[in-house]
């Protein structure tokens, strides 16, 4: 079986819906996070796919981008974990509701 | 060493004195005798300054001669076109001139100046400590003020002393200040000296437009070279000037001012009198001769004021009570024979007249200060009497001066008096300018203010000095004669009364005409004008014959001797008194008439003062009702608008402002209900966002 682009867009749109549900569902933060994590390689995998496909180097390099701004996004991300666990002593993500009128 | 090269120095002395002595001495309250050094130094170092710099002057460059000492250039300006065509650079100098003129003025006021500082020793040792270091500041800058009016190269300069007399005239006369009546008195001089100084300042600005230049050096040569071109601006320029002398020397209109000047101390009165002030209208008048003889016109009206002036300041002087008021109505007596001696262009005898007026009018009024000294400040006539066998030698003094001022021959008046007379009757004579008839009548007038002149005059020594005392007993107790300091300059003012005048000897009654030193002397002042020379003396020269002046003189002379007949007959002996108070009986309205200075005062309080008050009071009701309605009316309308336009903020913007809050408050608590906080539920809105987005890009295929 030839391995096409197509299987690579169904895998990577079956991560993204992974992601998806698990950042809308899930009320631990740490999950969500990870969920999004799951949601950028999907992209990343698409971006690289289509690379490949059509000869382009700019999408892999855009992929490197997402991978660093995916790095500093759970260096953050982390950060606000650890915050709300001070704050609140949970990392349940509807327990930050302190801008809530 | 050129001591005429430091004449600038001569007025620097007297206003160092009045610094340190208003500076220091008033504030720190120093003793009188601190006082005394520092005003006596800087009268008599002005003095000794002054005399050897003349000395200098006259024996080293000849009194002909003109000395200007440049200090710095005092203003300067753009350029301006004059009279003659030409472009002329705007630059007044602060210089200072040394001629005939101004030497002989330098020479007595120094003299009589320091006379009366010596004199105001003895005269004010009653005041505090204070007061007397501000007496005498004021009085060393009045000489400094003297001393740079007659020194002053230019108009400029001239007007700075000019002021400057009047600023310390206002000062000293109101010395008693917290008197209301003194304070008046001083306004009033000061005043009255400034609608002359009006004059004057616009007989400057308009020397500048038709000279270009304000130097006397420069001015009179170029104007009595070409007659023809300057006769009409010399006609307004000598008219304004002439405004200026009127109100400085007390002439009609405005003479006013000088009876009441009497309200500042006795040395004072005679500061002003003899040495400084009232003379500065006649020196300005002299010094400016070649613009009066270019203007028959000025001329006349100089003669006419003087003439008038003379005439009407003796009547007034008949029947004064009061010592001073006596002598200061003959001052202006005398000052309006001086002009009078100016308007027939005997300049040289109006400056003589001020010369010998200078010594016996200050000997009069130090006497008159020593008696009123003696008599403890009073100084209504009818209250002394018999002073003599107390105070011989205020008496003797007294009596030389009034022989001067009374015209009797060797004594100092009798020359300079004299000679104005016979130069308005060769005036008359010789048809001066073909106003002929006028300068007679003048004569006539100043010949009649001659026994005027000796008749008050003796009446006042009759009644002051013989007879027996009035004052009560108690007064006479206190009689005695004034100290040293009094007496001194009393004794060299009365030598110089009686002798000063023989530096003007007629010489050429007796054919000699060398004799006469004052007219030699000041010749150099008094320009040749043109090459036609048709002016005053060439015509009135040989007018009059020899035998027609010794006619003059003798009749001069007799009326003199008339006027003191009279006053003995009225004054003296048994029936003392008695024909003067028929006479004011049988002619009581003239009487009142004079004894009320002809309401002079009254009339300007009813016309000018009233008129003032009213047109002041017309303007006020035109400021309250006009102008203040026009910003009440302002301010109504303001207050009108501004509340239209606060109403306008309150509902419209107002409105607005809140209408805008109000929609936030509304669309805010509709949108509020999104924002739950959940961030789930933010994905959830965005992945449907996503969602319904990309589904509009599947159906309408972008």
């Amino acid at each position: 079986m030839i391995i096409t682009a197509t299987h690579y867009v169904a895998l990577s749109l079956i991560l993204f819906c992974l992601g998806l549900v698990g950042v809308m569902v899930r009320r631990n933060f740490i999950t969500v996070l990870m969920s999004l994590e799951l949601m950028f390689n999907a992209v990343n995998l698409n971006l690289i796919a289509f690379s490949y496909r059509l000869d382009d180097l700019a999408g892999q390099v855009l992929a490197i981008f997402v991978i660093t701004v995916a790095a500093a996004e759970v260096a953050i991300g982390l950060g606000l974990i650890i915050a709300l666990v001070r704050l609140k002593d949970t990392v349940a993500l509807d327990e930050a509701d302190v801008m809530r009128s | 060493m050129k001591f005429y090269d430091l004449i600038w120095l001569v007025p620097i002395f007297p206003v160092l004195g009045a610094l340190i002595n208003g500076l220091v001495s008033n504030r720190l309250g120093l003793k009188k005798s601190v006082t005394n050094v520092v005003a006596i130094s800087g009268s008599g170092l002005a003095w000794l300054l002054g005399w050897v710099a003349i000395g200098q002057w006259a024996f080293e460059l000849g009194t002909h001669t003109t000395h200007v000492v440049n200090l710095f250039s005092w203003i300067q300006g753009g350029s301006l076109r004059i009279l003659d065509g030409t472009l002329a650079e705007i630059n007044i100098a602060a210089s200072f001139q040394l001629d005939s003129v101004s030497a002989l003025m330098v020479f007595f006021v120094t003299l009589v100046g320091f006379l009366i500082h010596v004199y105001s020793i003895g005269y004010m040792h009653d005041e505090s400590d204070r007061a007397y270091a501000r007496y005498f500041s004021y009085l060393n800058l009045f000489m400094f003020s003297m001393l740079v009016l007659v020194l002053g190269s230019n108009l400029a300069v001239m007007f700075v002393g000019w002021e400057g007399v009047g600023l310390c005239s206002y000062l000293l006369i109101g010395f008693y200040f917290e008197k209301d009546w003194c304070a008046a008195a001083g306004m009033k001089a000061f005043i009255f000296n400034r609608i002359g100084d009006w004059g004057f300042l616009l007989a400057i600005f308009a020397t500048f437009m038709v000279f270009g230049t304000l130097e006397f050096t420069q001015i009179f040569p170029v104007a009595a070279e070409h007659p023809d071109l300057y006769a009409g601006a010399a006609t307004v320029i000598g008219l304004l000037l002439f405004v200026g002398a009127i109100g400085k020397s007390a002439q009609i209109p405005l003479y006013v001012w000088l009876p009441d000047a009497m309200a500042g101390p006795t040395p004072v009165s005679a500061l002003i009198h003899a040495a400084t002030m009232v003379t500065a209208g006649v020196y300005m008048v002299v010094r400016c001769n070649v613009i009066f003889r270019l203007s028959p016109t000025a001329l006349l009206v100089v003669a006419i004021v003087g003439g008038v002036t003379a005439i009407f300041a003796a009547t007034i002087g008949l029947v004064q009570n009061d010592i001073k008021k006596v002598l200061a109505y003959s001052t202006v007596s005398q000052l309006g024979y001086m002009f009078l001696g100016a308007g027939v262009g005997a300049f040289v005898a109006a400056i003589f007249h001020v010369l010998t007026h200078a010594f016996f009018k200050a000997c009069l009024f130090l006497g008159s200060g020593s008696v009123i000294h003696a008599c403890s400040g009073e100084q209504d006539i009818r209250k002394m009497g018999g002073l003599k066998k107390h105070m011989p030698t205020t008496y003797w003094t007294f009596l030389a001066a009034t022989l001067a001022i009374s015209g009797i021959p060797i004594f100092a008046g009798f020359f300079s008096k004299d000679e104005i007379l016979g130069k308005a009757f060769e005036a008359g004579a010789g048809d001066l300018n073909t106003f002929g008839s006028t300068y007679y009548v003048l004569w006539f007038l100043g010949l009649a203010g001659a026994v005027l002149t000796a008749f008050y005059m003796f009446r006042l020594v009759f009644v002051t000095f013989h007879g027996e005392f009035r004052g009560g007993e108690e007064a006479e107790h206190h009689l005695h004669e004034s100290p040293p300091s009094m007496t001194m300059p009393l004794v060299v003012l009365g030598v110089l009364s009686i002798f000063g005048g023989l530096v003007g000897i007629p010489g050429k009654l007796f054919g000699h005409p060398e004799w006469n030193l004052v007219e030699r002397f000041l010749e150099p002042a008094i320009l040749p004008i043109g090459h036609a020379a048709e002016n005053a003396e060439h015509v009135s020269h040989h007018a009059v014959s020899l035998g027609l002046e010794w006619g003059l003189v003798i009749l001069s002379v007799a009326v003199a001797f008339f006027g003191i007949w009279v006053a003995h007959r009225f004054y003296m002996g048994p029936e003392a008194f008695a024909r003067p108070r028929r006479l004011a009986e049988r002619f009581s309205f003239a009487y009142r008439l004079l004894l009320n200075k002809y309401w002079v005062d009254e009339i300007y309080a009813a016309t000018v003062i009233a008129g003032t008050i009213k047109l002041s009071r017309f303007l006020w009701e035109f400021d309250a009702r006009v102008v203040d309605g026009v910003v009440n009316g302002t301010a109504l309308t303001t207050v009108g608008s501004s509340f239209i336009s606060g109403i306008f903020d309150l509902k419209v913007v107002d409105g607005a402002v809140n209408l805008v809050a109000k929609s936030y408050d509304v669309a805010s608590r509709e949108f509020r209900r999104l924002q739950v906080g959940y961030a789930e539920g933010y994905a959830m809105v965005m992945v449907f966002g996503a969602a319904i987005l990309l589904g509009v890009f599947y159906l309408v295929k972008l």
